[in-house]
């Protein structure tokens, strides 16, 4: 008995397009084979040429000849087209996976006497197979070039020298120093100083804006939907405006609302004798501000989403304790807070992460400053992602930057991980079938 | 207890639940001014005959409104306005194209890869989006979507993907799956499935994920910066952010009037969708 099977996947593996033809499914085969002949003469040359400059990040630095520059490698470019070529091997990989697997299973069907499908029909059964691929597809292209590759690069730059004044392309080159960005970040007192100090207070920060919106949210829902509160409609209508406006506009008002020369909140107090006060100046009135500027932003959320889980609880449950004679306390402990937290848990944790890494509040807010002589690159109130865009976007000091992300990664992604194996819905993940 | 008995402890309480009650008024009446006061601010300050943010009044002797007439004649507040619409409309409607094919799929397929895409797409939300920023920057670069609005629309739709297609799935999630299997038994196809049960019995996450997708864009500051280096393709947030950071405020009234003119149709639209917006977020808190 002939195995159709194998042969047709060593076929296949050999170039692709060979298993199907051999199959007898000459369009499909020719396709395939096709798909190889493209990749191997118009995307080659440029993977061979993205993995030579991954590797060496380029070897001919700018020069001057007679006078005239002559461009070098570009080290950053280089390892962009790297990562690029490594994106389209992938792709590649997987066509060629499924060209072999598929000849193996036509060969097989010929085995067991069967008739392989035309090419209509190949089409349909490729159509009702991977639906869920093919409608995946567009999604993946967009994750994989704006999401994937740039992350990719962001994870491969912290292992280099790319910084300002000595490795900027195209000047100079840039080199792979393994964990050296780290090991400065750590050990050089400047550096040193600057993430610790600047690490605990986006530690500080990030609890206290969730605990201070959290816990006023579920307050104010529990007052406003509590009986006897008139007016619920209105309450609600009115605390829930800081959530509609635009946050970037109230933030922007509230810099210039604290602004402690013009600003109108100064010159109030000044109105009633009072000195002015270096709102933003001052550390830790500029701390103070922003967490109250928070508060005012991010409150209404969690009153309205409270609001929501409130309704949800059954009436039931507050009756049958009334009759057991338990106290409005009492069923606040045991039967509202139980339940809200059950319900916004991972919220909760969730709203810890986005606090830590609010960059909007703190950089319209107040730029991150005062700024703190001892810090480098960095203010008081910076938290790591403005200290990021300060060392980014004014400092060109890009490995830092990237070594401090995958820093800020590594904690976002431990909660994220703590919070999503304990979320309910996680667990009960697969058991809605 | 005794029925008598609980009447009485009724009517004990009732003189300590009316003064809990008038402070529980006196508070919430303290926080509706914290609330208003600021918002207030704003929209008396578009109003205010002066220039500068020390001259602005609480109680201005008279209104004015040249600081809106201003925008349009000393800015290019118009042009700003439209490009911002343009680019927020064009990806949120790519957005929710793309997320809702892909959560829909997520949700009620079940194939190999499903859950390690899952898992992959929820690790790629906790990376910072600044650390893509200069790639982004040399990608669009390259395929010379640099300084363009189409550059910015694809970045902020594929930035989105990720994190909303988690909650959108979310709701799938939840809706039961004997609605699609019967629709099914009677013969329905895929496409039947989607558009006619199931994108309408996910009106309310929809609502979410298009306002949310549309606002993202609309105040986003940060890669509109990096993508726009033309002035006449600037945004609001640049446009207003610039207004107010120089050193001296002398544009604090313009700035107001501007930003008065973006925050109305928004806060008018949030108001008036409240209850999906937060049915929505209270689905994703519960299902994400």
């Amino acid at each position: 008995m002939k195995s159709h099977s194998k042969i047709a996947c060593l076929l296949s593996i050999l170039f692709m397009g060979l298993g199907q033809l051999y199959n007898k499914q000459i369009i499909k085969g020719v396709i395939f084979a096709a798909v190889e002949v493209i990749f191997i003469v118009f995307f080659l040359p440029f993977i061979r040429y993205g993995m030579w400059g991954l590797y060496t990040l380029g070897e001919k630095p700018q020069a001057f000849v007679n006078g005239k520059v002559v461009q070098g490698d570009h080290s950053i470019f280089l390892m962009i087209y790297g990562i690029i070529s490594l994106a389209l091997i992938f792709i590649f990989a997987v066509l060629y996976y499924l060209n072999c697997r598929d000849a193996y299973r036509v060969g097989r069907l010929r085995d067991e006497g069967g008739k392989p499908n035309n090419f209509i029909k190949s089409l349909k059964v490729m159509w009702e197979q991977g639906f869920p691929y093919i409608m995946l597809s567009p999604a993946a292209f967009f994750t994989l070039f704006l999401t994937v590759v740039p992350l990719l690069f962001g994870v491969l730059v912290a292992f280099t020298n790319y910084s300002s004044p000595n490795h900027i392309p195209p000047r100079t080159l840039v080199d792979w120093v393994g964990f050296q960005t780290f090991i400065d970040l750590f050990t050089l007192a400047a550096y040193k100083d600057t993430f610790l100090g600047v690490f605990s207070w986006t530690v500080t920060w990030a609890v206290l804006s969730t605990v201070t919106t959290f816990f006023s949210g579920l307050v104010f829902a529990v007052i406003i939907e509590s009986n006897g509160i008139k007016l619920k409609k209105f309450w609600r209508t009115i605390f829930i405006l800081p959530w509609a406006v635009p946050g970037y506009i109230s933030i922007l008002v509230f810099r210039n609302i604290f602004n402690a020369q013009f600003g109108p909140l100064n010159q109030w107090l000044k109105a009633i004798g009072i000195n002015g006060i270096q709102w933003l100046g001052d550390p830790t009135w500029a701390k103070v501000v922003c967490l109250a500027v928070n508060l005012w932003l991010g409150f209404p959320y969690f009153l309205a989403l409270m609001s929501g889980v409130l309704t949800g609880i059954s009436k039931d449950l507050y009756e049958a304790a009334e009759v057991e004679g338990a106290s409005k306390l009492q069923q606040f402990f045991k039967i509202t807070f139980p339940m809200v937290m059950f319900a916004t848990a991972p919220l909760l944790i969730m709203s810890f992460a986005n606090n830590f890494n609010n960059f909007n509040l703190i950089y319209f807010l107040n730029s991150g400053n005062p700024v703190n002589t001892k810090y480098k690159y960095a203010g008081d109130t910076d938290i790591l992602l403005s200290w990021i865009y300060k060392l980014t976007l004014d400092q060109n000091q890009f490995n830092k930057a990237c070594a401090v992300s995958i820093i800020i990664f590594i904690i976002i992604a431990t909660i994220s991980a703590f919070n999503f194996t304990r979320t309910r819905s996680f667990k009960e993940e697969d058991m809605i079938q | 207890m005794s029925k008598t008995g609980m009447m009485h402890k009724k009517k004990k309480t009732s003189l300590k639940q009316k003064i809990v009650r008038a402070f529980i008024y006196l508070i919430l009446i303290l926080i509706t001014i914290t609330t208003i006061l600021p918002l207030y601010y704003v929209v008396i300050a578009a109003f205010n005959p002066g220039n500068s943010l020390f001259t602005t009044k609480m109680f201005p002797d008279r209104l004015t409104t040249d600081h809106f007439h201003n925008l349009f004649v000393k800015k290019d507040y118009g042009l700003w306005y439209m490009n911002t619409l343009k680019i927020a409309f064009s990806s949120m409607v790519l957005t929710i194209i793309l997320v809702v094919i892909t959560s829909y799929v997520f949700s009620q397929f079940r194939f190999r890869g499903r859950k390690g895409g899952l898992m992959f797409m929820l690790i790629m939300t906790m990376f910072p989006g600044f650390m893509s920023m200069i790639a982004v920057y040399l990608m669009l670069l390259h395929v010379g979507l640099l300084d363009t609005h189409l550059g910015l629309i694809i970045v902020y739709a594929g930035g989105a993907i990720p994190g909303l297609t988690w909650l959108v799935k979310g709701y799938f999630d939840g809706i039961p799956r004997t609605i699609p299997e019967a629709a099914k038994i009677d013969g329905a196809g895929n496409g039947t499935i989607f558009f006619r049960i199931m994108l309408p019995m996910s009106f309310p996450i929809i609502t979410f994920v298009s306002v949310s997708s549309f606002i993202g864009p609309w105040m986003d500051y940060i890669f509109a910066r990096l993508v726009l280096r033309t002035p006449s393709k600037k945004t609001l947030a640049i446009g207003l952010f610039e207004m107010v950071t120089g050193r001296q405020n002398t544009e604090f009234t313009m700035f107001a009037a501007g930003a008065v003119l973006v925050a109305l149709p928004i806060t008018i639209l949030y108001m008036s969708l409240q209850k999906y917006l937060i049915r929505g977020i209270a689905e994703g808190a519960s299902k994400t």
